[in-house]
């Protein structure tokens, strides 16, 4: 299993059901027990090797951000929202691209009224969604009607590819690339018990981790995701968050969660310990299923390793292969620490 | 002047990092309880147990605002975000310190600064280094800071950082040394982390599973020149029994009671309704089935500023008003 097989698969907040059938696939092979839940969730239960206890709670989400379709114009255009008010995609850089839509994954641009026939005005305002429609080339409402409905789902359209120094381009590194990563720590042993959940509808609000957050008694929880990187350009170093090849980004606080002070320290000290590339994730931003799983159902101590990516949340995201690599390194040297 | 109240606004404790706050409460609590424990997050719950098998939950957020050091540049200065909500405004020029004691001041960029602009970007903090090697040989990344602590007396009234929400910790203690009977297990929660989203509120009454709840917290006043609109409430006319505010619609029997108490033991007390805000009510409400609650508010004129400032009558009112609530309940 490669990361391009999870990136490929279809899974916008809410239509997971491809993406989970491969997870559960590919975890059955490794796991002891695999289950999921009534959202949609995944768990994959490893036993330890030193004798059962408290598990540790290692989570990455399965939905991608993505649109719903709302209705089919008389055009033939189809009219779409964002899924999820939290998923945020800038609008701006949407038009133009390709997804995706409904269970026979219709191929569809995204698109706007052509520049050239804007107004002055109309290109100085910031576009919106509602703005915007998604064109599958047909020619009236009716031919529309007959591949699309309202309710059907659209995902950004990008294979993934090798690209420049080590780096990958994709849609949904966020989070495929955790994903991929929890399912390669399922195939290894470690002391310590440890779920390995795979969340729903993260992009929505965390819905699948707080379902999740009820289902185990964890006290250690890890998220892996994938948070914005914003090393290019004349970006001020304040603002960068975090750059690509320099390892895994340990978060101290976001606007979910403030990482758990032993468990972050711990995590630095096995990175440092084991030759791991780490750095902040200097900034204070986003949320994640840490924001859920730290205080539903108990207090859980919390941190989140990230991989960085570049134009996160749009249609095409970039990250290096050092950092994901990184991200697996930690949690699995972290996970092999525990006794 | 109230010593609890002066140990308690003195004590470092942002959100996520209580640790020095939660161990002079200990100190304080501790010959009024029976039990002492913490969790993950760092909530310290001390508990006066009774025999009826009814939860009565109590809570006080221990934690205040501060700032976050996100990077620190190249000439020693450091880049921060908030903790809790933390007005620009409210913050230049102030002093601050850290965990470990450095010291530092909120500057500011001055070129190219709207004064509409309420976050930080544009906020840094100099703590006289004069390189990022330096800095970073000072604090650390995720380390944070708080206004220097500084008490100020004013007659009966008192201001100082962090008034919210050591004084509903100091009405907590106070209360329970005042209790002489209480038939029930009155769970004492100095909850964590309010200031960033009632987060260790959330997770102590979950484990608690309370029949009841009552949170203690400053509430923002009406009565300064121009000042808060549609606020009734003023320093000085007593406790404020809570009726409303955007994370919370206290229980209407749980309002009667408290109101009832105050009546009877003849403490000095005012309605409140905020436009905005949030206590840690809001999560204990909405916990597991669902948990009555109610809040009495200590009345506090600017808030999330460095000069928070109380009527101690109000606070002792508080006091009498909850200590007599929880012997009747």
């Amino acid at each position: 299993m490669v990361l391009s097989e999870l990136t490929a698969i279809p899974g916008v907040s809410g239509n997971e059901r491809k993406i989970r059938e491969k997870i559960i696939s590919e975890a059955r092979e490794y796991a002891h027990e695999v289950k999921t839940d009534k959202i949609g969730n995944v768990y994959a239960y490893k036993k330890g090797t030193a004798g059962s206890g408290a598990p540790v709670l290692l989570c990455a989400h399965m939905d991608e951000v993505g649109f719903i379709v709302k209705g089919v114009r008389d055009d033939g255009l189809i009219a779409y929202e964002p899924v999820g008010s939290m998923s945020s995609i800038d609008a701006r850089i949407v038009v133009s691209k390709p997804v995706k839509v409904g269970e026979n994954a219709v191929n569809g641009i995204i698109g706007a009224k052509a520049i050239h026939l804007q107004s002055p005005d109309e290109r100085t305002q910031p576009l919106t969604h509602d703005k915007l429609f998604i064109d599958i080339g047909a020619k009236d409402k009716q031919s529309a009607e007959k591949l699309i409905k309202p309710g059907d789902f659209a995902a950004f359209d990008e294979a993934c590819e090798e690209f420049g120094d080590g780096l990958v381009k994709s849609k949904a590194l966020d989070d495929r690339v955790g994903v991929y990563n929890l399912l390669r720590i399922l195939q290894n042993e470690y002391p310590v018990d440890v779920v390995c959940a795979f969340t729903v509808q993260e992009e929505c609000g965390l819905f699948g981790a707080r379902v999740a957050a009820r289902q185990y008694n964890a006290d250690t929880v890890i998220v892996l995701e994938g948070t914005s990187a914003n090393d290019i350009g004349d970006v001020p170093e304040h603002f960068r968050v975090c750059s690509l090849n320099e390892g895994v980004a340990i978060s101290f606080m976001d606007n979910s969660s403030i990482a758990n002070v032993p468990l972050r320290s711990k995590l630095i000290s096995v990175a440092e310990a084991s030759g791991i590339r780490w750095q902040h994730k200097a900034y204070v931003a986003g949320g994640n299923d840490a924001g859920a799983l730290q205080t539903i159902g108990g207090a859980r101590a919390v941190c989140v390793l990230s991989v960085p990516c570049r134009y996160i949340h749009s249609p095409v995201s970039v990250a290096a292969f050092s950092d994901i690599d990184a991200q697996f390194a930690l949690a699995d040297a972290f996970l092999k620490s525990c006794n | 002047m109230n010593d609890i109240l002066f140990k308690l606004l003195t004590a470092y404790g942002p959100s996520g990092r209580e640790n020095q706050v939660s161990a002079i409460i200990e100190e304080l609590v501790r010959p009024y309880v029976d039990e002492i424990q913490t969790d993950a997050l760092l909530n310290l719950i001390a508990i006066k147990r009774g025999t009826s098998g009814k939860r009565v939950m109590l809570a006080a957020h221990m934690d205040q605002i501060g700032y976050v050091v996100v990077s620190a540049d190249e000439k020693g200065f450091l880049r921060v975000a908030m903790v809790g909500g933390v007005p620009r405004a409210n913050s230049i020029y102030r002093q601050v310190v850290f965990e470990n004691g450095v010291c530092g001041v909120v500057g500011t960029e001055l070129q190219d600064v709207d004064a509409s602009d309420t976050a930080l970007k544009k906020i840094f903090i100099d703590i006289g280094a004069k390189s990022r090697e330096e800095a970073l040989s000072m604090v650390n990344i995720g380390d944070m800071a708080v206004f220097k602590p500084s008490v100020c007396a004013h007659k009966n009234r008192v201001s100082s950082p962090a008034m919210d929400n050591r004084a509903g910790c100091a009405l907590i203690i106070m209360a329970l040394k005042l209790l002489t009977d209480c038939p029930h297990d009155v769970y004492c929660v100095f909850t964590s982390q309010e200031e960033v989203g009632l987060r260790g509120a959330t997770a102590a009454a979950h484990g608690i599973n309370p029949d009841i709840g009552i949170a203690l917290d400053v509430t923002s006043v009406g009565d300064t020149p121009k000042g808060v609109r549609n606020s009734a409430v003023a320093l000085g006319e007593g406790i404020a029994v809570k009726i409303m505010d955007s994370s919370v619609i206290c229980t209407p029997w749980i309002v009667e009671k408290l109101e009832a108490a105050a009546e009877k033991c003849g403490a000095k007390h005012q309605r409140e309704v905020l436009e905005a805000g949030g206590t840690d009510a809001g999560a204990i409400q909405k916990t597991r089935m669902g948990v009555p609650s109610g809040v009495l508010s200590i009345p506090c004129r600017y808030i999330h500023s460095a000069s928070e400032m109380i009527d101690l009558d109000d606070l002792e009112a508080g006091a009498k008003l909850l200590s007599t609530f929880l012997a009747d309940y």
